[in-house]
């Protein structure tokens, strides 16, 4: 761990530049240059084929799917689209790059100079985007020996089934202007693109599958300059929590190497899941990468028809969307920002679509689920529920068979895996009790507390609390309050 | 030498078609020849006698149950150890690859197999397609059938020896600078390079991916327009191989060129230029001319950039396509002793691996590529490459075909330029640029200089193919048929020293 | 312009290649030879020419995405130097990614 100022000291004494590097993996059927199936896991080598494993002889053959849609996510962040552009091959050594190449873009990508509106407290902030670009994934390392890493390991293996997934890369300019909210932007910036890329239908983006991946760049200069800092590169942020953790963690890490009088090392540094980031092995000099347009593809020319045939089938532009499903489900800016707040807008707009009430689905997502998935330290949409349950659980609500009290203990039975809604349920007998067996224990309770039903009599409303409190006790909470208080009130009627 | 073997390859299909003579019968003959001559050529790196002889019995079988088949249909053929095929080793003449069995098929090679060709070997050829004189294979020298002490041209050494010694009546092989014309030209066989996207690459061993190009050898410019027709067409697993289709071939063979115009490249004679090679291009510019065609000289002022521009290009291109090779999912691995790390392991496998003159390209175009150098380098070569395109499109307004000799000179010994790169290279000189513009051309045999062949370049637009046959048909010399009986044809048949 | 043992040696490791310093000391001048001979390419590339990365200008050859069968395992292992599990194994990693 490195000597660290506190934030604040920071960011009154040094801008904070951002640049991000996003990389997401699309969801086209096969990958990028080859007919191999593209899908997460499976035994190893056994999605692979002569073209992705690198073979003598292969030759790679771009995806359609994967150019339009790459060309659809350039679109949906205002980027310009290249009317003529060609792959280019990077050249370095490594043994989960089957051909000890990538192929990628270099200075002619797909999409260029666009940007991203994103919102942090109410405010907006423009996040300038240089380029998004085409790209093929490496295969999958594991080390062994040692302690599993990479550092100490005995030997690798090599599994190249990941080998040639389609990636798009998406890389800011320098963001600046942004101040203190510095990370709170990156992390809105990368939410913003999770939806956007999840609404164009590209990618499954799932940050815990690495179906996203992010390099969170970050520099400091003095208020006022006009010269960028020295930067440092985050790599294995891999969650919109460690993007906006990672930032704040180096700011403060940057800020104390400066205001010590020290120099900051342009390197690339690891996110530790402890909380604080770590230098990487330095290579012995800068990677040379020898780029040059590869020549076993022919160039990229979209036609202008093609293009805006692309732009007019794009689903609705964020902001815009945000706008509307606030006005249709009549929440104030305050309810609005807490769900953007929470990364909840999505959820609850499927939560809704699968037929919950908006305030209902806004309840339970920024309620019980947000405490789960915070005690559980995962995002919100990785809590182990889906929006189809929620409406369904809502709707188990709606019909009486659940109080709210009843749905919390729902809600934890699925977030723990026991099924369905409905399955657990079942499983944990949690339905509203009605009919005789509650009669009789509306009877019991009243004979039990005479002084109560007394003071009822007398007109003492409140005294009713305690005779319900008794009726859901010995019905282990498996009724409904507002029924069992009407259930007296007729008795003593 | 069992006559069967002097018959041209459509004679062989054509009597297989017939009954006449049978697939068995004529792939028994070759694999005999081989036996016989092999020894002393070394064209082959391995043989697949077993198959082949299964291939052609049910070739046979086929014919016999009335079955309509390809003119090539039964006819023997030995393909470049470049190109992929399941059974048999691919090494690229490597060893780095010694031992690789790959598991697919080229194109090419399926498109053979579909054909019913027949397919008996592998040929020896340089290291991943780099040199003159196949020289630089990593197993074995190949020699020349017209005399043994000398070179029989590279890259496709192999590919031409053994059809020049009447080992197989067809070849495939590849060019990418000149190796199937300069070999052709040397050993007195027709050698073509097609139009480059023509024939597929998928399955053929990268040297040079924006040049390479698989093409057939043959002793005649029908067989090898036959040969040609089998192997091309549309491959959507090669995204440069082109759509259209090449026009007839088979059917340009004797069409003739009266009333041709046919261009002399004026830049490529005279200093450096052998005597006795020039000499036999100008009879063969007379008999042009004397059936029909009018010769003009044209200048192609920037050809004489084109050896400069390829020798960017090209080891630019093998410095990232040879990466691959290391030690992580085929060929060989050195140094792996459990202490060394994989990067070690890596420079110690490709340093032993890789051959003088692979390394010395690799390191090339690892240069031309680096950073602070590449613009001067391979960005300005790639320039070079659009203004010889547009010398080729200015020359074809006004002519049919541009020519030129072959190589400057004929076969040299053995061993005379292996300390001399930029002489070796030099035998590529006007091969070159057509690789470099991917348009078609072909050497055919015109005659001897010293009693080695001497070939003649035919250069023509992409996609006109057809044109190369056109003229190769009217030089065409039975010039192997001078070779057969002479002491240098006994030589064959010695015993191996 | 001369190219010094130093820097072929840079690029062989860039290129992983082990060189002997024997192979370093004949490959140096012989590369300097060659360069010095390519070099005139840059006499006649004016800024005003387009440059070629291919042979011929087709454009947008794409292939539907369409699931093609992958080889097996056992094909994709065959010619591993060495295998494990179902992967390929290799010595210990010293660089990172």
């Amino acid at each position: 761990m490195s000597e660290l100022v506190s934030y604040d000291e920071a960011v009154a004494a040094f801008e904070p530049v951002l640049g991000l590097e996003v990389h997401t993996e699309l969801n086209t059927k096969t990958k990028m240059f080859c007919g191999c199936q593209n899908s997460f896991g499976g035994e190893p080598n056994t999605h692979t084929c002569p073209v992705c494993l690198g073979l003598p002889g292969s030759l790679p053959s771009v995806n359609a799917k994967a150019i339009e849609s790459a060309i659809r996510i350039g679109l949906a962040l205002n980027c310009s689209i290249a009317s003529w552009c060609r792959f280019a091959r990077k050249n370095y050594f490594y043994p989960d790059m089957a051909k000890d190449y990538q192929i990628s873009q270099y200075d002619e990508p797909l999409c260029f100079d666009g940007y991203l509106d994103v919102e942090v407290d109410g405010e907006t902030y423009r996040v300038p985007i240089e380029r998004a670009h085409m790209e093929e994934d490496a295969g999958k390392l594991t080390h062994v020996g040692g302690s599993g890493r990479i550092q100490g390991a005995d030997y690798s293996l090599v599994d190249y089934n990941r080998a040639g997934t389609p990636l798009i890369e998406i890389v800011t300019k320098p963001v600046r202007g942004v101040g203190a909210k510095a990370p709170q932007v990156a992390k809105a910036y990368v939410a913003a693109l999770r939806d956007i890329l999840r609404s164009l239908g590209v990618s499954d983006v799932r940050m815990e599958q690495a179906s996203l991946r992010c390099d969170a760049n970050v520099s400091l200069m003095p208020w006022g300059s006009d010269e960028l800092g020295t930067r440092t590169e985050t790599k294995n942020v891999n969650s919109l929590r460690t993007v906006e953790a990672a930032l704040t963690y180096e700011i403060r890490r940057q800020g104390a190497v400066l205001l010590s009088g020290g120099k900051v090392k342009q390197e690339t540094r690891h996110w530790n899941e402890n909380g604080y980031t770590l230098p990487g092995r330095s290579k012995e000099e800068a990677e040379d990468y020898r780029y040059f347009p590869e020549p076993d593809l022919v160039p990229v020319a979209p036609s202008r028809e093609w293009v805006d045939q692309l732009r007019a089938s794009l689903p609705e532009p964020p902001a815009q969307r945000r706008a509307r499903l606030q006005g249709e489900w009549g929440l104030t800016d305050l309810e609005m920002r807490d769900i953007l707040g929470a990364d909840a807008l999505e959820l609850i707009a499927a939560t809704v679509e699968a037929g919950a009430a908006p305030q209902a689905a806004r309840k339970w997502w920024l309620g019980e689920l947000n405490r789960l998935a915070k005690e559980a330290d995962v995002e919100l949409d990785a809590v182990g529920m889906s929006p189809v349950q929620v409406a369904e659980l809502q709707a188990l609500v709606d019909a009486g068979t659940l109080t709210d009290k009843l749905a919390r203990q729902v809600i934890e039975g699925v977030v723990a895996g026991e099924g369905t809604p409905a399955e657990v349920v079942e499983k944990r007998g949690l339905k509203v009790v009605g009919g005789s067996a509650l009669d009789d224990a509306v009877a019991a309770a009243l004979e039990a507390n005479p002084s109560a039903v007394e003071s009822i009599k007398a007109g003492r409303q409140q005294a009713i609390g305690a005779l319900i409190g008794a009726v859901m006790k010995s019905m282990k909470g498996q009724a409904d309050a507002g029924q069992v208080r009407q259930l007296i009130m007729e008795k003593l009627g | 030498m069992n006559e069967l073997l002097k018959l041209s390859a459509a004679e062989i299909g054509s009597k297989i078609a017939a009954g006449s003579l049978t697939s068995v019968e004529i792939t028994k003959a070759c694999f005999e020849q081989i036996h016989a001559v092999d020894a002393q050529v070394g064209a082959f790196l391995c043989l697949d006698e077993e198959r082949a002889l299964a291939a052609a019995a049910a070739i046979d079988a086929r014919i016999a149950a009335g079955e309509k088949l390809g003119p090539l249909a039964g006819v023997p053929i030995g393909v470049k150890d470049i190109f992929c095929y399941q059974g048999l080793p691919t090494t690229c003449g490597s060893r780095i690859l010694e031992g690789w069995m790959p598991p697919y098929n080229s194109t090419v090679v399926d498109r053979l197999l579909e054909a019913g060709l027949v397919i008996v070997g592998k040929l020896n050829m340089d290291e991943f397609a780099m040199g003159s004189s196949t020289e630089t294979s990593g197993y074995q020298l190949t020699h020349n059938p017209w005399n043994l002490g000398y070179i029989p041209g590279g890259s496709s050494g192999g590919c031409a020896a053994a059809l020049a010694s009447y080992q197989v009546p067809l070849t495939l092989g590849t060019d990418t600078g000149g190796s199937i014309r300069q070999p052709a030209s040397v050993t007195g066989v027709v050698g073509v390079k097609p139009t480059y996207g023509s024939n597929s690459r998928y399955g053929v061993l990268a040297m040079a991916s924006s040049l390479d190009v698989p093409g057939p050898f043959a002793r005649n410019a029908r067989d090898a327009a036959l040969l040609q027709e089998v192997i091309s067409g549309h491959d959507p697993m090669d995204s440069t191989s082109l759509v259209s289709e090449l026009p007839g071939l088979t059917d340009a063979v004797g069409k003739g060129v009266d009333g041709w115009k046919i261009g002399v490249v004026k830049e490529f004679g005279g200093d450096g230029y052998q005597p006795g090679v020039e000499s036999a291009f100008k009879e063969a510019l007379a008999k042009c001319e004397r059936a029909g065609a009018e010769i003009v000289e044209v200048s192609c002022p920037h050809f004489d950039y084109a050896l400069a521009a390829y020798y960017l290009i090209m080891p630019s291109e093998v410095s990232s396509n040879l990466a691959r090779y290391d030690s992580v999912r085929y060929g060989i691995r050195v140094g792996d002793d459990g202490t060394r790390s994989m990067e070690e392991v890596m420079n110690l496998t490709r340093g032993a691996g890789f051959g003088e003159e692979v390394k010395r390209r690799i390191i090339l175009g690892t240069y031309a590529l680096s950073a602070g150098y590449y613009d001067a380098y391979y960005g300005s070569a790639q320039k070079v490459r659009t203004l010889i395109q547009q010398d080729f499109d200015a020359a074809f307004e006004k002519v049919d075909v541009l020519v030129s000799p072959t190589s400057p000179t004929v076969a040299w010994k053995l061993g005379e330029r292996m300390d001399d790169p930029l002489a070796m290279y030099k035998a590529d000189l006007c091969t070159i640029p057509s690789n470099m513009a991917g348009n078609s051309a072909a050497s055919f045999p015109i005659g001897l200089s010293d009693g080695l062949p001497v070939g003649f370049q035919v250069m023509a637009p992409a996609l006109a193919d057809d044109r190369l046959y056109r003229v190769g048909a009217v030089l065409e010399e039975p010039l192997l048929d001078s070779l057969v009986g002479t002491s240098a044809w006994d030589a064959l048949y010695e015993e191996a020293k | 312009m001369a190219l010094s043992t130093d820097e072929v040696a840079r690029l062989a490791a860039l290129a992983r290649v082990d060189l002997s310093p024997e192979e370093l000391a004949k490959l140096a001048p012989q590369l300097d030879v060659i360069l010095d001979a390519v070099a005139r390419v840059s006499e006649i590339a004016g800024d005003d020419i387009k440059p070629s990365s291919h042979a011929f200008e087709i454009t947008n050859v794409f292939r539907p995405d369409e699931v093609r069968p992958s080889i097996s395992q056992e094909a994709a292992l065959s010619g591993a130097p060495a295998e494990e599990d179902g992967k390929f194994r290799v010595p210990r990693i010293l660089e990172e990614d």
